[in-house]
């Protein structure tokens, strides 16, 4: 079903949300991606404070295409989150209630999803252009030296996704495969 | 012989590197429209249109389809009758590409040190691929090609034994761990033969193809589309999210090999499939 839902995330939301859900998306978001999750992550085993706020927030895997004057932001599809896979449990620890990107997920991030109450949502992938459309503002948060890979602090204004593993495990890229090869049989 | 001089080269390479990222060719365009006619999972046809109109509006706003703008990788064949003058070839093609990604507000993804991992921050250098050519043409394919799914490639030493079976279960196996992670639906690129490098050439080279040309080989042709005809059944679909358009397309290169050995590479890669060609 349509769920047009706000950022900050709260836990009776995430909760609500099904895998397979259409999702759209309107608050401030965050951008992270392999160097800036390894960078957090380093941070909070340090027991150092890190430089946003994650508490009921949602990351966007996302590197954007550097923006034309005028733009908002470039080029903004999801890149491929198994790549985060290492650091994430500790940022769901750490309050993250949501997370964009897409492809498949660890069966540990899986299982940390379920116990944070978390989501996880697909954006299309190499759908940049279009998805660039959904994003209102951009401003580097942290780690400016990081180029593409910077943190960003983004609002979206209906960015559309797809709830991919909800709060109780359901894993829509298991489920709509085998439904899909079931209405061929 | 024809004297070329390598300004003109860079200047080709710039302006490949910004269309390519800006446009699709038509084949590659046809080809996701082609899907959204024939898929009939509702979500992936949803997917399929999301795509089409992310088509339609890069071209029309000159954003980038898609936000990652690739290694650039560009097959260089140099005619033997040519003389280059001017800066040196690969210093030449690297500068094209310099100016390409700064002019053409591309994204600039590499690493100078893979393991220290610093930005080059104008995405140089590219992976180049010369071949000396009969003739007094130069011809360029740029590639620009996105790490999505080219983290998604394999290769496999097999054995003589494994045989055209050996060579369907490795391409399908290479496609099923891939599942959503390389943003299908994807072509299939695939090196059969030569030697370990030299399959990965090929299964490079291969993706660069039309999508509308088959293999010129017959038994080649058969497999290239019965293994598209396989990896559509196998129900993963337009975003992963289940369908019948897995793979738009199949294309195989080949090559001679040693007795005792069997290579065989797969290069994946997404709807983005960007190749674009020059002659000059």
């Amino acid at each position: 079903m349509d769920r047009y839902i706000k950022v900050p995330l709260t836990e009776d939301v995430t909760q609500e949300l099904q895998a397979g859900d259409y999702v759209y998306i309107t608050g401030f978001i965050y951008t992270a991606r392999d160097a800036a999750h390894k960078r957090l992550y380093e941070c909070i085993e340090k027991g150092e404070r890190i430089p946003l706020n994650l508490e009921n927030n949602v990351i966007y895997y996302l590197g954007p295409t550097p923006e034309r004057t005028g733009q908002i932001i470039g080029s903004a599809g999801p890149t491929t989150s198994s790549r985060m896979d290492k650091y994430t449990p500790l940022l769901l620890e750490e309050g993250l209630k949501g997370m964009i990107g897409k492809g498949k997920r660890s069966p540990e991030v899986i299982s940390s999803i379920i116990k944070n109450k978390s989501v996880y949502f697909a954006a299309v992938g190499g759908a940049g252009a279009l998805l660039s459309k959904k994003i209102k503002y951009s401003k580097i948060v942290a780690y400016e030296d990081l180029g593409t890979e910077a943190i960003r602090e983004l609002y979206v204004e209906d960015f559309p996704v797809i709830v991919i593993i909800d709060s109780q495990g359901n894993n829509l890229y298991e489920t709509a495969v085998e439904d899909y090869l079931n209405t061929t049989k | 012989m024809k004297i070329i001089h390598t300004d003109e080269i860079t200047k080709h390479i710039k302006e490949m590197c910004i269309e390519a990222n800006l446009q699709l060719t038509p084949d590659m365009e046809k080809a996701i429209k082609g899907a959204l006619e024939d898929e009939k999972s509702k979500l992936g046809k949803q997917i399929l249109k999301q795509l089409e109109e992310n088509m339609e509006i890069a071209k029309k706003e000159n954003i980038p389809i898609c936000q990652d703008t690739g290694m650039t990788i560009v097959f260089f064949k140099l005619g033997q009758e040519v003389r280059l003058e001017g800066i040196p070839l690969e210093e030449a093609i690297n500068e094209g590409i310099r100016q390409g990604y700064q002019e053409g507000f591309l994204r600039k993804s590499v690493v100078g040190d893979p393991l220290l991992r610093e930005n080059t921050k104008d995405n140089t250098p590219g992976i180049i691929h010369y071949e000396i050519i009969p003739g007094d043409d130069i011809e360029i394919i740029v590639a620009p090609k996105g790490f999505g799914s080219e983290n998604m490639s394999r290769i496999y030493m097999l054995k003589p034994a494994d045989g055209t079976e050996g060579v369907k279960n490795a391409v399908l196996e290479t496609v099923k761990m891939a599942g959503p992670n390389a943003c299908p639906p994807i072509v299939v690129g695939v090196g059969i033969g030569g030697s370990f490098e030299k399959a990965a050439y090929l299964s490079k080279k291969a993706l660069t193809r039309n999508m509308n040309e088959q293999s010129s080989i017959e038994h080649i042709k058969n497999l290239e589309e019965e293994l598209l005809e396989e990896i559509n059944t196998l129900g993963i679909g337009p975003g992963g999210l289940g369908g019948k358009n897995t793979a738009l397309g199949v294309k195989i290169e080949t090559y001679p090999t040693h007795i005792a050995g069997l290579p065989v590479a797969v290069n994946i890669c997404c709807h983005v499939n960007r190749h674009i060609s020059r002659r000059i």
